[in-house]
């Protein structure tokens, strides 16, 4: 009771979980098989907005992690059961093997190693390649040798993300997006975690904040862990660079601050990306790409593929690494999946880079086990199983295409020109945006605006569709954030 | 295959050419593939003037250019299927169409390809920095201002000298926004001398020349770019880096041939500019395909991308009839002047040439008409522009305007004022007079496109969608 003699009423989750990233997503989905009330908060406006939608969508087989590391185990379990998965929740995923290049007799003596120690991982099917082997791939690999990895695979990594979201969400997660967490109280037996918008109760908390996971933990009380973002810029290249390029191929892995070396790999969709590099930044959301690593990822790239010629380059991002590691040690350290006593009932989740996607539904496991101290873990007696994508239009056979195109109109107008989306899977992916109904949030879910005119075409059209269908305003349209917006409002007065 | 049948994908200025002149040829089964909702192309968003001098012997805007040439493709038998995407095209000419109406499926005895070309981005061209919103294509911006009443910023920074850009410098100034710098990397600009004067000088805005963008700022929203100098390579120099703060960056830096589609069919594109490589009768390397306009190679003026593609047509009529083809020829390259004009001399705006005209002992040289003369002696006296605007309208569209004859520049602004209170509510045609003596300036405001609300509004259910229509027009009688 307060002073007015009102009874505060409140929602109480049972478990909070905060970031929405891969591993938030995966925490969230297994919690949902069980009878407990999850929410997840996330501070950006869509799902994998971070780390986990900036990377190189590599499932990793495992053999790059020290043995008896926890990355070592949970990236093997994650990549064993990760085609399963994907079947199961829908997911593009392509077991493409992949290439790591040998330049020198230093690197075949590294890559030796990495067979013996992924083989004490308990990978499979790692082998060295003789150069007649590879030459198809790599034709300007040289004659000294590369080892051949047959479970490495790639993966949509945001429509992983999306899925598992999706599939806490039906079994009754509660997502919540701009909603960054300004502090964190311990309130009865469980936690009070206020944000800029409102304020939460939940028995348990799950620290899957990625590049801020070091802050969050600091706030539940666990001090002592600083996470150092290190920046990897990544190209883009056309679809028709993939046609000469069916598998991922790497540089062998040299000592040094810890990243794979900047690699080849197609994507599901058909792109090919180039990168990543490796520098430790101060902001973790500085992703701005700069000219001296452009022009470093191209030069390298080259050298792997030289066929490849500047014009196939679409497009450039960036992601960042939550390392542990510091700058002056390099390397990598060991992911930290801990309930630490400063903060009882507080699943922190730091340092989960690279392999954190392959790992991600392994981690999810461990939380759930980590969790079961605190709540009961009653599964539930049904659960509503993962939804199909429905199928593009584009690869429909013609029938079914004005089967479609009869029953609603919008399948029969082309709005992204070069990946063929119809208005009707643009009004689909709107619908489906689960925070704000951003253009990067649309993009994602559909592709459209991601081929080689980058959205020249259909930015006009998808703005045009969000005022006149779904009721928006010029100036409320934005790209990626709330503070993103694309216009202004129109230079007509609006009175007539 | 419907051997006598020819099938034009595009309907801009080079695919309405080639109708009609094949039309003229003697086909009489033409259909033209256009995807979006009305014949015009990228002319229904380019409201400037400065079209149709050689073709139609005046300056107008570009949507009266289109409206022009698609009133005389009324008149013929040419059928039209807008909102048709064309989604394949095989070798044996098999086209595919995405309609709202359905899957089109064409097998043409011969197809003219007139596809146009679209804008380089930002990422082919590699600017470092963040990603904020903010960042456009200058053809984008041009839309969205001239066709959708959308404005994308107010404190502007356009890289790229070329036309585009120059001609979108004025437009975004038309509308209150402020242009602080054009930058272009070459060390002359890619755009028309008229076009550098009647653009930038006109409003005082600066062009950089050997400048690039060598950063984008902003996490959310563009903050800034810093611009620097260049050397011959386009190499960028250290210690020339200057931020400019700004809310948007427009790119103007190049158009590519738009070629997927003869890229599907296999025909053979030119690897340096993706143009589709044509022999001097415009026939692809696949036998009855013609190609024409900036799908070929990205042209200056609309009224050579007409011209060609009426050839394309004419051509194509006599492979389908069995006659013999007519060479390409010259014709196509204009005196256009291009960079910077000279100093101390009036450039003249009135056509494409940009005579560059001096005055030395009281003499006028330089000028290669008449015309040149008076207008260098009026630009002495009362500088006169061209206005060209887009008004409201009572059922939301915007409408593109012009004044129907030069007026003083002082009086543009006031006049643009004007303009913002105006609204139209009445269906009217290209050529009607909206506005007489606007403003008692003496000068009427003309409308340059077609109007017809109730046509717009029938083509509505009720939720808003637009019913796509097949327009079928009939052979006059």
């Amino acid at each position: 009771m307060d002073q007015k003699g009102r009874k505060s009423v409140q929602v109480t989750y049972d478990v909070l979980i905060i970031g929405a990233g891969v591993v938030g997503c995966a925490v969230a989905r297994e919690l949902s098989r069980y009878q407990l009330k999850v929410a997840v908060l996330e501070k950006e406006s869509d799902v994998a907005a971070g780390t986990s939608g900036r990377n190189s969508a590599v499932i990793h087989a495992g053999f790059n992690n020290k043995p008896g590391s926890l990355m070592a185990e949970l990236c093997v379990e994650g990549s064993q059961g990760f085609e399963e998965l994907c079947a199961e929740l829908d997911v593009d995923y392509k077991r493409t093997g992949k290439y790591l290049i040998a330049f020198d007799e230093q690197d075949l003596a590294i890559l030796e190693r990495l067979i013996r120690q992924g083989e004490a991982n308990g990978v499979r099917g790692l082998r060295m390649a003789e150069p007649e082997e590879y030459r198809n791939a790599v034709p300007n690999a040289g004659e000294i040798g590369a080892m051949y990895s047959l479970e490495t695979a790639i993966v949509n990594p945001f429509q992983y993300v999306t899925a598992l979201a999706q599939y806490a969400a039906q079994n009754g997660g509660r997502f919540y997006f701009d909603e960054q967490v300004r502090g964190i109280e311990k309130s009865g037996d469980g936690y009070r975690v206020d944000t800029e918008r409102g304020t939460f109760f939940s028995r348990c908390l799950v620290n899957s904040a990625g590049l801020h996971s070091g802050e969050i933990a600091a706030m539940t009380g666990v001090e002592g862990f600083r996470i150092y973002p290190c920046r990897g810029e990544y190209l883009i290249l056309d679809k028709v660079a993939s046609q000469e390029l069916p598998i991922p191929i790497y540089p062998a892995p040299r000592a040094g601050i810890g990243g794979l070396g900047v690699h080849l790999t197609p994507t599901t969709n058909g792109n090919v990306i180039i990168g990543p590099s490796a520098e430790y930044i101060d902001d973790p959301e500085d992703y701005a790409s700069t000219a001296p690593v452009m022009e470093k990822l191209w030069s390298e790239a080259v050298q792997l593929l030289p066929s490849l010629t500047r014009k196939q380059i679409i497009g450039s991002y960036c992601g960042n690494r939550a390392k542990l590691a510091p700058p002056s040690e390099g390397g990598f350290r060991d992911f930290v999946i801990q309930e630490f006593s400063e903060a009882p009932g507080a699943i922190q989740l730091i340092g989960i880079e690279s392999p954190g996607l392959t790992a991600s539904v392994p981690i999810a496991r461990r939380v759930a086990g980590l969790l079961s101290k605190h709540v009961r873990l009653v599964p539930k007696a049904e659960l509503i199983p993962a939804q199909k994508r429905k199928p593009r239009f584009r690869d429909l056979p013609r029938v079914e295409q004005d089967r479609l195109i009869a029953l609603d109109p919008d399948y029969g107008e082309i709005v992204c020109r070069c990946e063929h989306i119809t208005k009707r899977e643009i009004k689909d992916a709107i619908e489906s945006c689960p925070g704000l109904r951003t253009l990067s949030a649309i993009k994602y879910r559909c592709r459209a605006s991601m081929g080689r005119c980058q959205g020249g075409y259909c930015l006009p059209r998808i703005a045009d569709i969000l005022i006149r269908e779904y009721g928006m305003m010029p100036d409320e349209i934005v790209m990626r954030g709330k503070a993103s917006h694309l216009f202004g409002r129109g230079f007509l007065r609006e009175e007539v | 295959m419907t051997e006598k049948q020819l099938a034009i994908i595009g309907g801009g200025p080079g695919g309405m050419a080639a109708a009609l002149s094949a039309w003229e040829a003697g086909v009489r089964d033409i259909v033209i593939l256009e995807r979006e909702e009305r014949l015009g192309g990228i002319l229904k968003q380019c409201i400037h003037d400065g079209f149709g001098l050689e073709r139609f012997g005046e300056m107008i805007s570009g949507p009266e250019y289109a409206r022009r040439y698609a009133a005389l493709l009324e008149k013929t038998g040419v059928r039209v299927e807008t909102n048709a995407m064309v989604t394949s095209l095989l070798p044996d000419k098999t086209i595919t169409a995405v309609t709202r109406r359905g899957v089109m499926e064409f097998h043409p005895g011969a197809v003219v390809l007139a596809t146009g070309c679209r804008e380089r981005t930002r990422g082919a061209i590699t600017i470092p920095g963040t990603r904020p919103a903010g960042v456009y294509t200058a053809g984008v911006v041009q839309n969205l201002m001239n066709c959708r009443n959308i404005r994308v910023g107010e404190r502007i920074v356009i890289l790229g000298g070329g036309d585009i850009g120059l001609i979108m410098a004025r437009r975004l100034t038309y509308e209150g926004a402020k242009v602080l710098a054009v930058l272009e990397l070459q060390p002359e600009p890619g755009g028309l001398q008229r076009n550098i004067s009647q653009c930038l000088y006109d409003f005082g805005i600066p062009l950089y020349l050997s400048r690039t963008v060598a950063e984008i700022r902003g996490r959310d929203r563009v903050r800034s770019v810093v611009a620097a100098q260049v050397d011959e390579h386009g190499k960028i120099l250290p210690d020339t880096r200057f931020e400019i703060e700004c809310d948007t960056l427009i790119l103007s830096v190049g158009l590519i041939p738009e070629n997927e589609l003869a890229g599907q069919a296999g025909i053979r594109l030119d690897g340096r500019t993706n143009g589709i490589v044509a022999d001097e009768y415009l026939q692809t390397s696949a036998a009855g395909i013609f190609a024409c306009g900036n799908a070929k190679a990205v042209m200056d003026l609309a009224d050579h991308v007409s011209k060609e593609g009426a050839l394309a047509g004419r051509n194509a009529a006599h492979f389908l009839l069995g006659q013999a083809m007519e060479r390409r020829g010259s014709g196509y390259e204009s005196r256009m002047a291009k960079g910077l004009p000279k100093e101390g001399s009036v450039t003249c705006i009135l056509c494409p040439n940009g005579c560059q005209i001096e005055q030395k002992d009281g003499k006028w040289s330089g000028n290669r008409c008449p015309r040149g003369e008076k207008f260098a002696q009026q630009e002495q006296k009362e500088p006169m522009r061209t206005l060209t605007m887009v008004l409201r309208t009572v059922w939301g569209g915007l409408l593109p305007v012009r004044t129907d004859r030069p007026i003083p520049k002082a009086a543009i602004f006031p006049l643009i004022e004007y303009c913002k209170k105006q609204c139209v509510s009445s269906s009217c045609m290209a050529g009607d007079v909206l506005i007489e003596n606007a403003m008692g300036t003496g000068v009427d405001l003309i409308a340059c496109d077609d109007f017809a609300p109730n046509k717009a509004v029938s083509e509505c259910d009720e939720t808003g969608d637009r019913v796509g229509k097949q327009m079928v027009i009939e052979r006059a009688r």
